[in-house]
């Protein structure tokens, strides 16, 4: 017994001396951190290995992906508190702002790659129970009596402020555009860019309105959007889930199309996730080549093709088209035209004391 | 008990030392940390932040659902000692081990199988469709049609609509030993003479319960209570598996420290953190007391 | 403050007495009651565990740890391949949560003895100023939430925290990657495989956290014991001429052992299982998970059944952290029977 005591301390004292000693060999792989959120896991394994195997036959090195999956804001202040992410593929602009004024990415990270650095796109939909028992077939349906709408928190999850938006957005007619032909995309670019003042955040109908869904309602609201999926799909609970529209295929690929049915609302938002690498983060770990090569190939036609098989909105044309029996086209509103922005929408309507919580005062 | 010639034995420098330093760096500086946090916020800040409605709410429903958790833990714990200890009967023993399960089992895990249970196909959740189509037969059959309505069992889902119900549920699993363990052992110590004695001089059964046995249990019960309770309060693993999220309303206050959080809010969230930890402190106290006197009272009786 | 129920003597129930003298009506009740609510809120949801983990069979239970192989077969269309694949790569990340799990609780766990030995050693043998303020902050772990416990180590050791600078910078060596490279490149022959960047959001954050909500165990195990026992024994070896190293090891110790078993039973238990704390510092990175973790993770991948699964290797640890505590129990309880 005592003999042992001291064989393990020998041991670890043993162990101790070798960290001292610290023959560190010098890692021959090299690893690329991307922090993303929720949905993107499949998306994002199969992508990897994709890019790994390209990185292999280019280079002849191997090229380890770690991935980390999570609520976008989350995740977001993970980086910012020191995770070391060599790429961030988020939810919404918001959260790469959020990491660019910790000064971890340069300023104009979104003219770094085309499209506003979001290499696909998507929207929020309905997902509703086969058959659509309610009769749920357009954003107004939602204010029915006795329906029931399954979302997640706007204060906690990336996915659920697009639903926000999108109500918000809908509800107060924003203008929309044709993201199927390059000649709606031209006008939706021009009108963002030319876009001066927002009154969608004047419009007291439209915030009642809200406030009224969310009140009466909404009986859950999950910390992120994959909680709500989970609510609406596994607990069961309420008649219809607002949520990204590859999520909702998601679910319907996971419990069966016997089970649900997508709906897609006359007009929605174009949500744009956007890439970004971790100025700070490559330059210290020496991986900003890699990480760059990395973003740039998510808009190469393979990893185009790979997003719309997942039901995400490639920006090529061509794989939209291809795809376009499972993502039809609908009209749709963008948030820069619309609200002028994330940092606009997100001090407005998120912020502590913004919109939402007002709708969320307990009446005491 | 350490007497004066503890001098006498060696290595009292370097255990304190090595005491004080481990809990000096694992413990103190990071918790010093978290006060440090707070006073970037001027008081009024930090009053605030603190007495924000949706943060009250939290906290008001943090205690609730412990309290109301560990009142039931109280009522059944006591039961369960009692038939525990005064009663044989089969199963009795394995029913005495399942107690400390829920101080075994992970969290995450409780919250798990309690959550898939309610679901709507889940063993008590499924159980009522079933329930009324049985019931309904045995009526067909007995020619009373069918008197229960299709979804008159479905509240047995109820720890997912009910909003808060899912909470106390879960609190009660997690705080489930504490009362039934610090009772058993005063109920094991206890002469039955007393009773006798009690009935002897024309006591009734409940009578002797109120007025021989309870006082006797009292310091016990409450340990174990308080002991539920704060276990309760700073529960987060098994809620978040099952509470419906919407603030106000069914937020517990550690949810709310993790949406400060997320919301890059780290002033924010440290200050309901010093607030969660002062409360906790002071219920530490308020135990410490009442093992205190609980004891002088053993003495004195 | 768990400590205080977990440190009471070992009881012996039911075996006694029968003290009964409540009508057989109310014994029934009573009983009832006992019988239904313990089935309802513990024993139900245990065999929900693995009731949920069978669900799709034994077969279904086996592939979450040992996925079919994908055969060098053509003949399998792009999607199966797909499937099989997404399989591995599933029972791969389970299985790196269970190597981390237990090495975190392998690392953690000579901590905490060492500690729980120190301390129990320094408040029971001697008599000082702050002796109860040390007791109490040895407590405190008990009453902070884990949440809480987690956010101390973020706004300490994160990038903007107190240390933070200092803390995203530090690079080291995981222990475990350490392995044998031979004589080539000089007098070490082993090295290590992999280094981290930083404490948040790695290994030795969860290390940490979980060091925060475990490390009161085995001090608490002992405390109690330590001081019914006195220094008597001590005294009589110290006079005898016994070296304090000695004293402890053949006196202190052996009196202490199954105390100390048991504070380490609880300790493992609870490390093996923390979530919350352990929430806070992972940064929702695959290799950071542990157990707990990746049933989350599982559950939010609509993955139920293996949730369920890697939940059922944790309930069955807690069955059998059961049956050991039973056993420590009845032997401390015959040894402290021997001695009295």
């Amino acid at each position: 017994m005592l003999k042992r005591k001291f064989l393990t301390l020998g041991a670890t004292l043993g162990l101790v001396s070798l960290l001292g000693a610290g023959s560190t060999a010098a890692a021959a792989d090299v690893r690329l951190l991307n922090v993303s959120y929720d949905p993107t896991r499949e998306l994002y394994t199969q992508y990897n290995e994709l890019f790994a195997a390209k990185y292999k036959k280019d280079t002849g090195n191997i090229l380890t992906l770690e991935q980390s999956h999570g609520g976008s804001g989350k995740q977001a202040r993970s980086v910012i508190d020191g995770l070391n992410a060599d790429v961030v593929t988020l939810a919404l602009g918001w959260d790469i702002t959020a990491i660019e004024r910790a000064g971890l990415i340069n300023p104009g990270w979104e003219k770094k790659l085309p499209n506003n650095a979001s290499p696909y796109t998507s929207t929020i939909a309905f997902l509703v129970r086969k058959g659509n028992p309610k009769g749920i077939k357009d954003w107004k349906d939602l204010w029915k009596p006795g329906v029931q709408v399954i979302t997640a928190n706007p204060k906690t999850s990336g996915g659920a402020r697009w639903v926000y938006l999108a109500l918000w957005g809908a509800l107060a007619n924003a203008k929309t555009h044709d993201f199927s032909t390059a000649q709606g995309q031209a006008e939706a670019t021009a009108a963002s860019a030319a876009a001066k003042d927002f009154p969608v955040y004047q419009n007291a109908e439209v915030q009642a309105q809200i406030a009224d869904l969310f009140n009466n309602h909404v009986p859950v609201l999950d910390a992120g959007a994959r909680g709500s999926t989970v609510s609406f799909a596994q607990k069961q609970l309420g008649d219809v889930l607002l949520n990204w529209e590859n999520e909702l295929w998601l679910a319907r690929d996971e419990f069966g199309p016997e089970k649900f049915d997508i709906v897609y609302p006359s007009t929605s938002i174009l949500t744009e996730p956007p890439v970004a690498v971790v100025d700070k983060v490559v330059d210290q770990r020496g991986t900003r080549a890699v990480a760059e090569a990395y973003l740039k190939g998510l808009y190469s036609p393979e990893a185009q093709d790979l997003a719309g098989q997942l039901h995400y909105r490639p920006r090529n044309l061509d794989a939209l088209k291809k795809y376009s029996a499972e993502l039809p086209n609908i009209p749709f509103f963008t948030i820069d035209e619309t609200f002028g922005g994330w940092v606009k929408a997100q001090t407005t309507f998120f912020a502590d004391g913004g919109t939402f919580d007002q709708i969320y005062k307990p009446a005491k | 008990m350490a007497g004066s010639p503890s001098r006498v034995i060696p290595g009292f420098s370097l255990t304190l030392g090595y005491s004080l330093f481990y809990l000096s760096a694992l413990v103190l500086i990071p918790l010093a940390a978290l006060v440090l946090k707070t006073t970037e916020m001027s008081f009024a800040q930090f009053w605030a932040v603190t007495t924000d409605p949706i943060v009250l709410a939290s906290y008001q429903l943090t205690f609730t659902a412990s309290f109301l958790a560990a009142l039931i833990n109280g009522v059944f714990g006591l039961i369960v000692a009692w038939a525990l200890v005064r009663y044989q009967f089969p199963g009795g023993r394995f029913f005495d081990a399942l107690i400390d399960f829920p101080f075994a089992l992970p969290t995450a895990v409780a919250g798990l199988t309690y959550a898939s249970l309610y679901l709507k196909d889940g063993w008590i959740g499924g159980l009522g469709p079933r329930l009324v189509t049985g019931v309904n037969g045995l009526a067909g059959l007995l020619g009373l049609g069918a008197p229960l309505e299709p979804t008159a069992l479905d509240w047995l889902t109820f720890p997912f609509t009910g909003g808060t119900t899912g909470i106390v549920l879960v609190l009660v699993f997690v705080g489930l030993p504490f009362v039934v363990r610090t009772v058993q052992p005063v109920l094991i110590e206890w002469d039955p003479e007393y009773e006798t004695a009690a009935r002897s001089l024309g006591a009734g059964r409940f009578t002797i319960f109120r007025r021989v046995i309870f006082p006797e249990l009292f310091p016990a019960w409450i340990s174990g209570f308080a002991l539920a309770f704060a276990r309760g309060i700073g529960e987060y693993g098994s809620v978040i598996f099952i509470a419906s999220n919407i603030p106000g309303k069914s937020q517990i206050a550690p949810l709310q420290i993790v949406t400060k959080l997320d919301d890059f809010q780290y002033a924010a969230a440290a200050a309901i953190g010093v607030v969660l930890l002062s409360i906790s402190l002071l219920i530490l106290l308020a135990i410490n007391g009442v093992e205190q006197y609980a004891r002088r009272h053993e003495r004195a009786a | 403050m768990a400590g205080a129920i977990t440190a009471r003597a070992p009881i012996s129930i039911g075996s006694k007495r029968a003290v009964a003298t409540e009508s057989v009506l109310a014994r029934r009740v009573l009983i009832t009651i006992t019988v239904v609510f313990l089935t309802i809120f513990v024993l139900v949801p245990l065999i929900n565990v693995f009731n949920q983990a069978f669900s799709k069979g034994f077969e279904g239970y086996w592939s979450v740890f040992f996925p079919p192989q994908p055969p060098d077969d053509a003949t399998l269309t792009f999607s199966q391949k797909r499937r099989l694949a997404e399989g591995a790569a599933q029972a791969a990340r389970t299985w790196s949560s269970i190597g981390l799990t237990v090495a975190v609780a392998a690392v953690v766990l000579p901590l905490n003895i060492i500690f729980g030995l120190a301390a129990a050693w320094a408040t029971t043998k001697f008599n000082f100023r702050g002796r109860a303020l040390l007791t109490a902050l040895i407590d405190l772990p008990f009453s902070v939430s884990p949440v809480v416990a987690g956010l101390v180590f973020v706004l300490l050791l994160g990038r903007n925290g107190i240390l933070g600078p200092w803390a995203t910078q530090l690079v080291w060596p995981d222990p475990f990657s350490l392995h044998w490279v031979g004589f080539e490149n000089g007098v070490w022959p082993l090295a290590f495989g992999r280094t981290h960047t930083g404490v948040i959001f790695t290994p030795l954050a969860i290390v940490l956290a979980t060091i925060f909500v475990t490390f009161p165990f085995v001090a608490r195990s002992l405390t109690p014991l330590m001081e019914n026992q006195g220094t008597d024994e001590e005294l009589a070896a110290l006079s005898l001429g016994a070296s304090g190293w000695r004293t402890f090891f053949k006196i202190t110790l052996p009196n202490v052992k199954w105390a100390l078993l048991y504070g380490v039973i609880l300790c493992l238990a609870r490390a093996f299982g923390e979530f919350g704390a352990v929430s806070v510092v992972s940064g929702h990175i695959d290799v950071n998970d542990t157990m707990p973790l990746r049933i989350e993770k599982l559950w939010n991948e609509y993955n139920n059944q293996a949730a369920f699964t890697v939940a059922s290797v944790l309930a069955f640890v807690a069955v059998i952290t059961l049956v050991a505590k039973s056993v420590v129990e009845w032997k401390a309880a015959r040894d402290a029977e021997r001695t009295n």
